[in-house]
């Protein structure tokens, strides 16, 4: 750490602005990873668990999402698109 | 009406065994603690552009999530998340922008960047320690950018005296770090 004697008012003012609140609707999403990364699990689990579900995912993601009561939001879409396509089947 | 505060006084150790305990009120505050020093990070250090700032940003926080069980030393989570950061953004930057070599990035001006970030970070934290007025009055005044007037009527003080408060504030600012031991621990460590 510096000498506390080099902080006067203007450089503490100036290291005070370097740290500006991130955006809102960033900081938002990252608190809901946990429940994102949650509902992410639960849908993978089910398709290993359950042929027909993840065959209708495969065919049509967006549609299968819905259709079991999840809402497919984009961000969730993109990384199930990412997940199931491990093996090496294309994801509608 | 003022903005919550974006840090509690839990140590950064305990803060980081709730979180792997599950608590989602640890993980907020943990969002909420180091958020702006990602941001800083992605955008300051690195100069990202707000879409690539974003991405890198929640990908930091989701490997920050999914990881947390390797952090070794609880206590050392602030130089393990600039670690993560670092690595992120230096991902982004090779794989988006091929134009500008990594070592054009990764240079002596980025290493003085997050050096002050850290240094602002630890400013931050006495900026905590003085508590209200002068926390909110100094954060809206340096950080969020906010005008005399805009301060005035959200922390309903008259404007005529905002420049003499601040000036105070920033006196008391100076005595905490003052009364900080030079060799004391950086940020979490318990006390």
């Amino acid at each position: 750490m510096n000498d506390p004697r080099t902080y006067d008012e203007e450089r503490l003012g100036r290291l005070i602005g370097l740290l500006e609140p991130a955006p809102e609707g960033w900081v938002r999403a990252a608190r809901e990873i946990p429940a994102f990364r949650q509902m992410l699990d639960e849908i993978v689990a089910r398709a290993e668990a359950d042929r027909a579900f993840h065959d209708a995912l495969v065919a049509d993601l967006e549609a299968a999402m819905a259709d079991a009561g999840y809402e497919p939001e984009p961000r969730m879409v993109e990384e199930l698109r990412r997940e199931l396509g491990r093996d090496g089947r294309p994801v509608a | 009406m003022p903005a919550q505060r974006a840090t509690s006084r839990l140590s950064d150790t305990d803060l980081v065994q709730r979180c792997r305990a599950g608590s989602p009120e640890a993980w907020n505050e943990l969002v909420g603690r180091f958020s702006r020093y990602v941001y800083a990070i992605c955008s300051r250090g690195f100069g990202l552009a707000p879409e690539d700032a974003e991405d890198a940003f929640q990908e930091v926080f989701t490997r920050v999530y999914s990881r947390l069980d390797t952090l070794r030393d609880d206590a050392a989570i602030r130089p393990w998340i600039a670690q993560l950061t670092r690595r992120v953004c230096l991902d982004r930057v090779t794989s988006s922008a091929h134009e500008q070599p990594v070592e054009e990035v990764a240079d002596d001006r980025l290493e003085r960047t997050i050096e002050e970030l850290d240094e602002a970070f630890s400013i931050r934290e006495a900026l905590e320690e003085l508590g209200e007025p002068c926390h909110e009055l100094l954060d809206r005044f340096f950080a969020r950018d906010e005008s005399y007037r805009t301060i005035s009527e959200e922390l309903d003080i008259p404007s005529g005296t905002i420049a003499s408060r601040i000036s105070r504030c920033l006196g008391k600012l100076r005595s905490e770090l003052e009364g900080r031991n030079p060799g004391d621990p950086p940020s979490g460590v318990q006390r």
